[in-house]
């Protein structure tokens, strides 16, 4: 019987977790700037994985290699915001800009009649 | 559970080839480094998955380790390198 309550565990953890990755692919695919595609990549796929793992952990039970992918369970945690932020870290250095503040600096340059129509859905939709 | 296992691999090979489509199209390089380090997150729990789905979790957990590691130093070092240029997006 506990075994069966075990199983349906796993089943439930692996189950939220490859939802959590698919809403991550989505919004990496979807989103319309690249500091937001940032958020869809680091943070749900580090819970999707966390909870996949912790699913399969769950699965196999009291073993060398529960313990093995509890090593991975901390690496995931640590080295996935950890190489997302490096990698928006390195973009906002070398000068990449959010797409509000760009739409902001071409709206001041020259304010005629251009810049006014071309809005932030129209730069959105380009993208 | 096998069947369970099976199914969702398939599933999970479906969402990494999502990311992709961003790999191919991104304007800038930040994108397609983006890109890809999403698909090799997502790689490391299909490593894991084929190896309960052999019931090899002993031999794929060491590759899965290795793979994450790899992974993880990849990306850094790409993020490193790419700072010094001046990025250029190809404005519409």
């Amino acid at each position: 019987m506990t075994v069966d309550v075990i199983s349906f565990l796993s089943i439930l953890f692996i189950l939220i977790g490859i939802f959590f990755m698919f809403v991550g692919s989505l919004g990496v695919i979807r989103l319309p700037d690249f500091y937001s595609r940032t958020h869809a990549a680091s943070k749900t796929d580090t819970l999707g994985i966390l909870l996949v793992v912790f699913g399969l952990i769950l699965f196999e039970g009291a073993t060398i290699n529960s313990i093995k992918l509890a090593f991975i369970l901390v690496f995931i945690a640590l080295a996935n915001p950890i190489g997302s932020h490096a990698l928006a870290r390195a973009a906002l250095k070398s000068g990449l800009q959010p797409v509000l503040f760009r739409r902001e600096q071409s709206l001041s340059k020259d304010d005629q009649s251009d810049a006014a129509e071309r809005s932030a859905n129209d730069l959105i939709r380009e993208k | 559970m096998h069947d369970f296992f099976l199914y969702s691999a398939v599933v999970l090979m479906i969402i990494i080839a999502i990311p992709l489509l961003r790999v191919l199209k991104g304007p800038s390089v930040f994108d397609r480094l983006l890109g890809a380090n999403a698909i090799a997150t997502k790689t490391i729990v299909l490593i894991t998955l084929i190896g309960f789905l052999f019931e090899r979790v002993d031999m794929f957990i060491d590759i899965t380790l290795a793979y994450a590691a790899l992974g993880f130093i990849s990306s850094l070092a790409l993020a490193k390198y790419i700072t010094v240029k001046r990025v250029e997006v190809d404005q519409p």
